[in-house]
């Protein structure tokens, strides 16, 4: 584990992450000392490339490149879904974290750079005559009509960057 | 390229992320076992020398993602999967 970053800014992290986590209804992986590696990765990221691009996942360096795997990533919630904790084990769903049933491994669902080129296209070529474009967070599904999307997403906080043309 | 003596159980291959929980794991239960293995964390390598090895790994496991064992170069294992790495080292 790279050791650049100290005890407490790990702490701080983990217990401001914690916070939004419960605030928005996502669960912290309880397991505190594999979360605080997790964390120390996350913060390693950001010393690197200035982002907190996800522990598990090779990052290119490029943000624009990188933003689907920024944490938290676009893959969370389907793997939420799928198998009750994100690719890395960050977030784990209510049941996991109340140990009902443990989180299952997790594949990773991340399409390779061609696809994931293909898809960025598809998105920007949405046909639409309503009134106002319709807007979707990528990492939270949320869904706004109006000229840009927000600055924030109101529901999980990541920049407008993460938001794409839904209709 | 790290090494971790061992016994010899083929060339066992493992490569990592410094910044993963699993790729801990992975190199923890090598380690216990006491099986002889490489490691490499791909994040912490630059330029050509990390090009070259996310080759490496692309040819293995086309995703590219971590942790990756590959074992005497023909039995990949893509993930902390415990029982799978068990068995292919036989401990």
């Amino acid at each position: 584990m790279p050791d650049a970053v100290s005890d407490g800014e790990v702490d701080r992290f983990t217990r401001d992450l914690a916070r939004e986590a419960e605030a928005g209804g996502y669960h912290l992986n309880p397991d505190r000392e594999f979360t605080r590696d997790l964390v120390r990765g996350l913060l390693a990221n950001q010393e690197r490339y200035g982002y907190i691009s996800c522990p598990c996942r090779l990052a290119s360096g490029d943000r624009e490149d990188d933003l689907d795997i920024i944490c938290p990533c676009d893959y969370r919630d389907p793997d939420l879904d799928d198998y009750g904790a994100c690719y890395c084990a960050l977030y784990v769903t209510a049941n996991v974290e109340a140990g009902k049933r443990a989180a299952d491994p997790v594949p990773e669902r991340r399409p390779g750079p061609a696809e994931r080129k293909r898809q960025k296209e598809e998105r920007a070529a949405v046909p639409g005559d309503l009134k106002y474009p319709v807007w979707r967070c990528r990492v939270c599904g949320y869904l706004c009509a109006r000229n840009e999307p927000p600055e924030i997403c109101p529901i999980c906080r990541v920049p407008r960057e993460r938001f794409e043309r839904f209709m | 390229m790290q090494h971790v003596p061992g016994v010899d159980r083929g060339r066992v291959m493992l490569y990592a992320l410094s910044t993963c929980g699993w790729c801990a794991r992975t190199k923890e239960l090598l380690t216990d076992l006491g099986v002889g293995f490489s490691y490499v964390y791909v994040d912490l390598l630059a330029g050509e020398e990390r090009d070259h090895v996310v080759r490496e790994v692309e040819r293995w496991n086309p995703q590219v993602s971590f942790p990756t064992v590959v074992i005497n170069e023909t039995k990949v294992i893509v993930g902390f999967r415990e029982d799978e790495i068990r068995e292919a080292v036989g401990a």
